[in-house]
């Protein structure tokens, strides 16, 4: 199963970005072998940047998406999408990824931002 | 005639220059109307009391996906710049708040699946204040379409008088809205020097759209005298100055107008209509 993590790097070792909508790009993770591959996020100054971005992780075929934050437009396309979503992770993305695979992460039930929140952090 | 009374941040007295300069004028004979276009924080009718009588829904229009129709073909969500619709599989998702109306969804899609729904973005009241007409929007909660009812609210300006302009604050696109095409920009700040980096921006925004304008101080005597300095090394007039008199503010906290509780003031605001070529 593929997992999106939103990350401030395009490596394994890089940072989880806090922001969904404005992250600087996605590692998606293949949980069976550990394999990735690193996502631009386009859209990021736009408004609906994370509408936008939710539409280029469910593009990828990732089932599950792993970030800070996530405001609510985001949030509802990614339910569209039918991806479960875990907000609050922290540390770089091979530990966030190892923390999901053991079950430590527990499961979003909805947004935990406003909207817009991302824009200036 | 319309003249626009802006500044370059909330609360330097914009409003309170624009609602006594236009009770002035009126109350000289000049066909006059206060247009508030601060239509986020309207509150020119805390001091001018208009008797309303009429109200008018502003609406735009946003997409309405008929599911049945639709093909999920994407091209909506693909045209649109400002992702207030997006197609995820089968499903397609609409995010009104975000839509400027621009109509490419529904143009573009095949299935004809796209109705245009009216979304009422806010309000707009219109009504005498004694021989002051008035017209007052109000900006829905939540809603980003500015602008747009701004734009509405200037329709109701009547071509022959004069119109006097309250502005949102700021520099953005709802100011940009509010006073483009005015005849003049009467620029209110307080001379601080948040005020002055505030009127800088002001002065660039207006200089940038070609707008002729000119600088009124607002309690004039709480900074310094940077204002007055940069105004002349930038060839700015200053038509007006008030002074920081206590009793103005009292007025304003109860609601009232400088004219109607201060008569001595009439004069000024006289004066400054003239100068405007208001009067
Ligand atoms: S009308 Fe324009 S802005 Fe609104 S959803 Fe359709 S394409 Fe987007
Ligand atoms: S363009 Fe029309 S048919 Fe295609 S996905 Fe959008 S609503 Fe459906």
């Amino acid at each position: 199963m593929k997992v999106a993590v939103t990350s401030t790097g395009r490596t394994m070792d890089a940072q989880v970005d806090p922001r969904f909508g404005r992250a600087a790009c996605f590692v998606v993770v293949d949980t069976d072998n550990m394999e990735f591959e690193a996502v631009e996020n386009t859209n990021v100054d736009a408004g609906g940047a994370g509408i936008s971005a939710a539409k280029v992780v469910i593009d990828t075929g990732a089932r599950a998406v792993l970030t800070g934050n996530c405001g609510p437009n985001a949030e509802r396309t990614l339910r569209a999408g039918n991806i479960t979503l875990y907000t609050g992770v922290t540390g770089a993305v091979a530990e966030a990824v190892e923390r999901f695979k053991a079950g430590k992460l527990t499961e979003a039930t909805g947004p935990n931002v406003q909207s817009h929140s991302g824009m200036n952090s | 005639m319309i003249l626009a009374v802006a500044s370059g941040k909330g609360g330097t007295g914009k409003t309170t220059v624009a609602t006594n300069l236009a009770k002035v004028c009126a109350a000289a004979g000049r066909p006059t109307q206060y247009i508030d276009c601060d239509v986020e924080e309207p509150n020119g009718h805390i001091f001018l009391k208009p008797q309303i009588d009429g109200r008018e829904e502003v609406t735009v229009e946003v997409p309405q996906v008929d599911a049945a129709k639709c093909i999920g073909c994407g091209r909506c969500g693909q045209i649109c710049q400002y992702s207030a619709i997006v197609c995820i599989g089968e499903k397609v998702l609409t995010f009104e708040q975000l839509c400027h109306s621009c109509g490419g969804c529904w143009l573009v899609c095949p299935a004809e699946a796209i109705e245009r729904e009216p979304l009422r973005i806010g309000e707009i009241e219109t009504g005498q204040a004694g021989p002051l007409g008035f017209v007052s929007g109000r900006l829905e909660i939540g809603h980003v379409r500015t602008p747009s009812l701004i734009r509405s609210v200037r329709r109701h300006i009547q071509s022959d008088g004069l119109a006097i302009v309250d502005v949102p604050p700021g520099t953005s696109c709802p100011v940009v809205a509010a006073i483009r095409g005015v005849d003049f920009v009467l620029l209110v700040t307080e001379p601080t020097p948040f005020g002055l980096n505030d009127l800088k921006l002001a002065v660039e925004l207006v200089r940038e759209m070609g707008l002729p304008f000119a600088v009124a101080i607002n309690r004039d005597g709480i900074g310094n005298d940077q204002t007055q300095a940069y105004c002349k090394a930038e060839g700015i007039e200053i038509v007006a100055s008030i002074p920081d008199d206590r009793r103005i503010a009292q007025a304003y906290s109860t609601g009232q107008m400088i004219v109607d509780a201060l008569p001595e003031y009439t004069e000024r605001f006289r004066d400054l209509a003239t100068r405007l070529g208001a009067l």
